[in-house]
């Protein structure tokens, strides 16, 4: 039987990605950054994944205003680096697992999350660069990666709410899949940040550090706030944080937090990132 | 009845919300194009020769050419999209974000360096702001 055995929270700032990419990772600004993300290298190092489901979302890169799905599943064999306009990241291309991405499609529209399939799909920072701060710069990534698109770029995203009850659905498709298969959820985005307007820089401690402790041992309630509150207290951008909702539903009702880091700034935005696992 | 935008009241910000994303379709279409390395080069080349191949306003259009974000947030536009933009131009995001808040590149960084813009007196639009 597959199982998902931990959960990963990350940020996913694409200037993060260009400090890997260009060897900066040890440099005065990044180094605090990268620093907290060696207990998770280690661990993932003894705790491999099979597969790994990453709920991120693209930044205009996959999906301009052409279409724009709230929720969707890649089930391809491969998805390659976007390039975000300046050539695709120089990161090995992405292995996915169809035969659990259709499992979970069929499972979960079932359980009335209506899912866009996607086959052909470019994967920007969003994915890659929660790869890169797990797995560092291999030759290949060491696990397939079923991507899991949100929109959180045209308003309204989904709920809190509904994010969190998705990731319930998800968790009873991987149950129910007949393989032996050690599975992770990663939800990715956030924390606090505003890129736009007068107000961009926006940055807010006490929101993100409260929502990490609410994300272990408060989340039924956590998944209750409103898209409002984000906006307002978060950033317009902070509503990424929907999508660690989802990771966090597909976990049991109680985890043990094995690690959290919280950092200001990485370019525009608070850098918030934990390990969750399983307690039975 | 109108849409309900309980987010109208947030200062300094600008919801991409479904009036904004259909007002800026073009010009958020126009950003995606710049996507391709061709295309970066047809627009560098004549910047408004290029804008004129979309179904954009007039005052669109002048936004982009005066690299005005928030005027072009105003119009439509998505950051997202126009970070396109901005990376064809060689920006960074920081660069462009320290561009909408009317700080130098310098004294946005210096800012975010210690902590960022405070939420305190930017929740809503009136307070007193410290930030």
């Amino acid at each position: 039987m597959a199982r998902i055995t931990a959960g990963v929270a990350t940020s996913h700032v694409p200037a993060i990605g260009a400090a890997i990419d260009n060897g900066l990772t040890e440099t005065d600004y990044w180094k605090p950054v990268f620093a907290g993300y060696d207990f998770s290298k280690e661990w993932i190092r003894n705790n491999q994944p099979d597969v790994v489901i990453l709920v991120y979302n693209d930044h205009a890169s996959a999906f301009g205003m052409n279409m724009v799905p709230t929720f969707a599943i890649g089930c391809a064999d491969e998805f390659a680096p976007a390039d975000e306009g300046w050539g695709p990241r120089p990161v090995p291309k992405i292995k996915g697992c169809p035969e659990l991405a259709w499992h979970i499609m069929q499972s979960v529209i079932q359980s009335d999350f209506d899912l866009t399939v996607i086959n052909e799909m470019a994967v920007d920072h969003g994915l890659t660069v929660p790869l890169s701060l797990l797995f560092g710069q291999p030759q290949a990534w060491p696990c397939r990666v079923i991507p899991f698109a949100v929109n959180v770029v045209v308003y309204p995203p989904p709920s809190g709410q509904r994010c969190y009850q998705l990731g319930k659905a998800i968790r009873r498709a991987v149950d129910s899949f007949d393989e032996d298969l050690n599975v992770q959820i990663w939800g990715t985005g956030g924390m606090s940040h505003q890129l736009q307007g007068p107000r961009a820089g926006l940055i807010n401690k006490e929101f993100d550090n409260a929502f990490l402790d609410r994300l272990v041992g408060d989340a039924e309630a956590l998944a209750k706030i409103p898209h409002l509150d984000y906006v307002r207290e978060a950033g317009s951008e902070g509503i990424e944080l929907v999508m660690w909702l989802i990771m966090r539903g597909a976990l049991n009702a109680k985890v043990r937090g094995l690690h959290r880091f919280y950092h200001v700034p990485a370019s525009n935005t608070a850098v918030g990132h934990m390990v969750l696992e399983n307690v039975d | 009845m109108a849409l309900d935008k309980p987010y109208a009241d947030v200062p300094g910000t600008t919801i991409f919300d479904a009036d904004m994303a259909r007002r800026g379709y073009h010009l958020n279409q126009f950003c995606m194009s710049l996507m391709k390395a061709p295309n970066r080069e047809r627009f560098k080349g004549d910047q408004r020769g290029y804008l004129d191949e979309w179904q954009m306003t007039e005052e669109q259009k002048q936004a982009v050419l005066a690299r005005d974000y928030n005027r072009m947030i105003s119009l439509g536009g998505n950051i997202y999209f126009l970070a396109k933009i901005f990376s064809t131009d060689g920006q960074s995001f920081e660069q462009a974000a320290a561009s909408m808040t009317g700080l130098t590149r310098e004294a946005y960084r210096s800012m975010m360096l210690g902590g960022g813009r405070s939420p305190k007196g930017n929740r809503y639009k009136g307070e007193k702001t410290d930030g």
